[in-house]
């Protein structure tokens, strides 16, 4: 796609909460109540731009904001609406000055619409990047922190106007501990905000383009379903990557271990795939794809499931036995990819210390 | 016993009389536009092809579409008073926030936001303010609203606060109906508060057809009592769906996968019900249709209450075949209720997928000769197009491996194969009437809703302790008591409380005591 985003439309969204879940890899939240609030935002007339990542000034202060609890008292408890504001004011406060633009801590799921809202509530831009480029289980997991920069002092707001900050820390897995422990009292429902970074760091650091991209993969979807074109073929001949399979799941197994959805799905290929099996990992996200024993792609690399008729993304808790899936391999940004970045996201770290990765991009793939 | 069933859709009003497992008659009505014509005419017409004189039945069990209906059509809903208790929380997102305009129109779109609402364990997210909702409750008073919604944040788990909040605004407004969410619907409150506002736009008309059902009767003669069959394939007393009338939306679905079932002897098996314009397709398990496990869509509104797990596709008699070899292409548009003008085999100029199983031979209907000029290769491609839709709808609700069959029900089951992928399908007799056979069948279930302490008593004696009673309201409500078996059970621990809380929820269905 050639045009620059500038700014999110209504339309944009209903694209943009498809994309930003098939980014999710089949985990991140739903981003359907996000969604919703960002509609209520633009009837209000308020604005979300996007400001394009190399447009950033290196001085500007650019800040890292996402939601922060349980999946499942997110959709009963909502927010009060300004929780990620306050959050980003008490960061202000501690930093000194304003903020200039924000940014999104995790592109896939929920965590996608955080920024764009409290963007239209404070009139600042949202950069159009985030530090995952994908969804990933734990805070750590973000390429500020795999790049150097200290998630501290960060912020974290409820709805009944508590604000906490955490000023100093000897580490980051410190803050993860703290906002972990402290979001539970907060009823398991927060925004937080952190790491403020200067704008030289985060054009080194983003993954670049994920705003656009999470509405251009949408967009693909959507227009494909209107036009009774073949909507998985829509997101391959947009986005790149490959099909890896079209398959039926014929085995899931699923049970939660230390707040995660652990399992395993087995496939049966059909169409140009019959006769094929393959195999998917996952925890919370899709992590591993095996195709008749070999591993042919993993984690950081996006292993995305998609409905094969609608092409809409499926979820972790929405498999179910016999579902007809399109299986597509996604390559992750090259910044996800680099020794230091492989050591936090990569299969060891997933505890899959046999599994080496051989990135997609190596196999010819495009990016 | 001699019972009656009824299924009043949007277009036919069907009925059938059973005796035990006995069909003893079947037929057709129109529906007409005051309900109770079209109930009336169609249990005349069915007692006197069955020969039973009117004192010998005992009972009429009723399934009918008209509540979701009038949801989708946007007809009949009553002006409502959406009450949520959640401040602070919440109110970003106002009730009705994500429904359609002409629904929201139609309902009024009045809603109200107070302090209230409780954490996810337990804690109070504020206090319920009295002096607030006494406000509350004099506006929708002065706005001459008189039926209430109330939700709260977490009342699944704790229903406390939308109890009270009734109780208080009950002092002003002694007239007014009152829904809970709590007692609708699950976690996640805009699906729930939608359900419950819908229920609560519903009352009014739940009453004028209730008693239309009871006038119906009167008019020929019955005085047994009637039952309305509800999602989950019981049945309702009528004050019970004078209360909830939500819960009879699915109950169309229901009643024609338990029909199918009844019919064919099969309790567990995927039901393909094609008609004109879409196929349904659900999966039985052990006699009952399974649930859906995510949100369901009703009239554009997103809810999440308990309904059959139904996957539509746009494959119907009526569907209209285009294009030539690799552009041959299935629908989606039909001619729907226009196919005995507009199908070739009746003798119009639109080729359907009716004409594409004439013309090969796999169906008797209409005029074969009018098919005469129709391309063999095209009408080969478009059918193997057909079948590959069928197989991977079913293939879709299938949920093990194991070979299980396929019940073809509907108008249009005359396109289905004899066999699909590994799977034989078997064509129920009667199946043209399978959800007046479905409302017959219904059963008479027993609830324990409540919270126990697992101090004194372990989980696995509380579950029974539940299930004696549950039995016990079964039996008492009409249930045959060897005929009672397990529906659905849940239990959450509620950690918050003192004394190991556990809530359990269960419900028991029997048949009807004959």
């Amino acid at each position: 796609m050639s045009d620059v985003m500038r700014e999110v439309t209504l339309e944009d969204l209903d694209a943009i909460e498809i994309g930003a879940a098939i980014l999710g890899t089949g985990g991140g939240g739903n981003p359907y109540i996000g969604k919703l609030r960002c509609r209520e935002e633009l009837r209000k007339g308020r604005k979300i731009p996007i400001i394009p990542l190399d447009e950033l000034p290196d001085d500007a202060l650019v800040v890292s904001l996402g939601g922060i609890g349980a999946p499942v008292v997110g959709v009963e408890k909502i927010e009060e609406g300004e929780e990620c504001l306050r959050a980003l004011r008490a960061v202000e406060q501690e930093v000194g000055r304003k903020v200039d633009a924000l940014i999104s801590a995790e592109i896939g799921g929920a965590n996608s619409m955080e920024p764009m809202l409290t963007a239209a509530q404070a009139g600042l831009p949202v950069v159009d990047g985030d530090g995952m480029g994908r969804a990933f289980p734990e805070m750590q997991m973000i390429t500020w922190s795999i790049y150097g920069q200290r998630s501290t002092p960060a912020a974290m707001a409820d709805e009944k106007g508590n604000v906490v900050v955490f000023r100093s820390t000897p580490n980051d897995k410190w803050v993860e501990d703290l906002a972990r422990a402290n979001v539970v009292v907060m009823g398991a429902a927060a925004g937080l905000a952190q790491a403020p970074m200067r704008g030289e760091f985060v054009k080194r650091a983003a993954i670049p383009g994920t705003v656009t991209q999470a509405r251009n993969l949408g967009r693909a979807v959507l227009d494909a379903n209107r036009e009774n074109r073949d909507p998985v073929q829509a997101v391959i001949d947009h986005e790149g990557g490959k099909l890896l399979m079209t398959a039926k799941i014929t085995d899931l197994e699923r049970h939660l271990k230390g707040g995660f959805a652990v399992g395993h799905m087995s496939l049966e290929g059909y169409g140009d795939f019959l006769g094929d099996t393959g195999r998917i990992n996952l925890q919370n996200e899709f992590l591993i794809f095996t195709r008749n024993e070999v591993v042919e792609v993993c984690v950081p690399d996006l292993i995305v499931v998609l409905d094969a008729d609608t092409g809409h993304p499926i979820t972790t808790e929405m498999l179910r036995y016999g579902q007809r899936i399109a299986v597509l391999g996604l390559p992750c940004h090259a910044l996800l990819r680099t020794p230091e970045a492989l050591a936090v996201v990569g299969p060891a770290a997933f505890g899959y210390p046999d599994i080496t990765f051989v990135p997609m991009t190596a196999k010819g793939e495009k990016v | 016993m001699i019972r009656i069933g009824v299924d009043v859709g949007g277009t036919n009003t069907d009925a059938v009389v059973m005796d035990g497992d006995k069909i003893l008659a079947g037929v057709k009505s129109p529906t007409t536009e005051d309900v109770m014509g079209g109930v009336a005419e169609s249990i005349t017409k069915v007692l006197d092809q069955s020969g039973v004189p009117s004192g010998q039945v005992g009972a009429v069990m009723i399934g009918t579409t008209h509540f979701v209906n009038a949801v989708v059509e946007r007809r009949h809903m009553e002006r409502t008073a959406a009450v949520r208790l959640c401040l602070p929380a919440a109110q970003c997102l106002p009730p009705m926030v994500d429904w359609p305009d002409d629904i929201r129109e139609a309902v009024g779109g009045h809603y109200w936001m107070a302090k209230g609402g409780h954490e996810f364990d337990g804690r109070e997210i504020n206090a319920l303010d009295m002096t607030e909702l006494d406000d509350i409750a004099a506006q929708i008073g002065a706005a001459g609203i008189e039926t209430v919604a109330i939700s709260s944040i977490f009342s699944p788990v704790n229903d406390d606060m939308e109890r009270r909040a009734m109780a208080q605004m009950q002092k002003r407004l002694p007239n007014a109906n009152f829904t809970l969410s709590s007692e609708i619907g699950r976690l996640g409150i805009l699906e729930r508060e939608n359900a419950a506002i819908m229920n609560a736009s519903l009352r009014a008309l739940s009453r004028k057809t209730v008693d239309a059902f009871g006038k119906a009767l009167e008019q020929v003669g019955l005085t047994c009592p009637y039952y309305i069959t509800q999602n989950d394939g019981t049945l309702m007393n009528r004050d019970f769906v004078q209360a909830y009338p939500v819960l009879t939306f699915a109950s169309g679905p229901t009643n024609s996968m338990r029909g199918a079932s009844f019919l064919s002897g099969e309790a567990d098996a995927i039901v393909v019900d094609i008609g004109g314009t879409t196929t349904d397709v659900g999966a039985l398990v052990k006699g009952f249709p399974r649930q859906a496990s995510t949100t369901v869509d009703v009239g554009g509104v997103r809810t999440n209450f308990r309904m059959p797990d139904v996957y539509s596709i746009a494959l119907g008699g009526g569907t209209i075949i285009a294009g030539e070899g690799d552009n041959v292409k299935i629908g989606p548009r039909s001619v729907g209720y226009r196919i005995l003008q507009d199908a070739m085999v009746f003798g119009g100029d639109t080729l359907t997928a009716t004409d594409v199983v004439v013309a090969l031979g796999l169906a008797d209907v209409g005029d074969l000769s009018k098919l005469a000029g129709v391309d063999v290769g095209r009408l080969n491609i478009a059918k193997d197009m057909i079948d590959v839709m069928v197989l991977n709808a079913v293939e879709r609700m299938r949920v093990s491996p194991e070979p299980i069959p396929i019940l073809a029900v509907g108008g249009g089951s005359i396109l289905m194969p004899d066999q699909i992928g590994d799977l034989p399908v078997i064509r129920p007799e009667n199946f043209a009437v399978a959800n007046a056979v479905g409302a017959a069948i219904g059963q008479i279930s027993g609830e324990v809703d409540r919270i126990f302490s697992l101090e004194s008593i372990s989980r696995a004696d509380a579950l029974k302790q539940a299930r004696t009673e549950a039995v016990a309201k079964a039996v008492a409500a009409g249930a045959h008591p060897d005929s009672i078996e397990l529906l659905d059970q849940e239990d959450v621990p509620l950690a918050y409380l003192p004394g190991k809380a556990t809530r359990i929820r269960l419900k028991v269905v029997g048949s009807m005591n004959v």
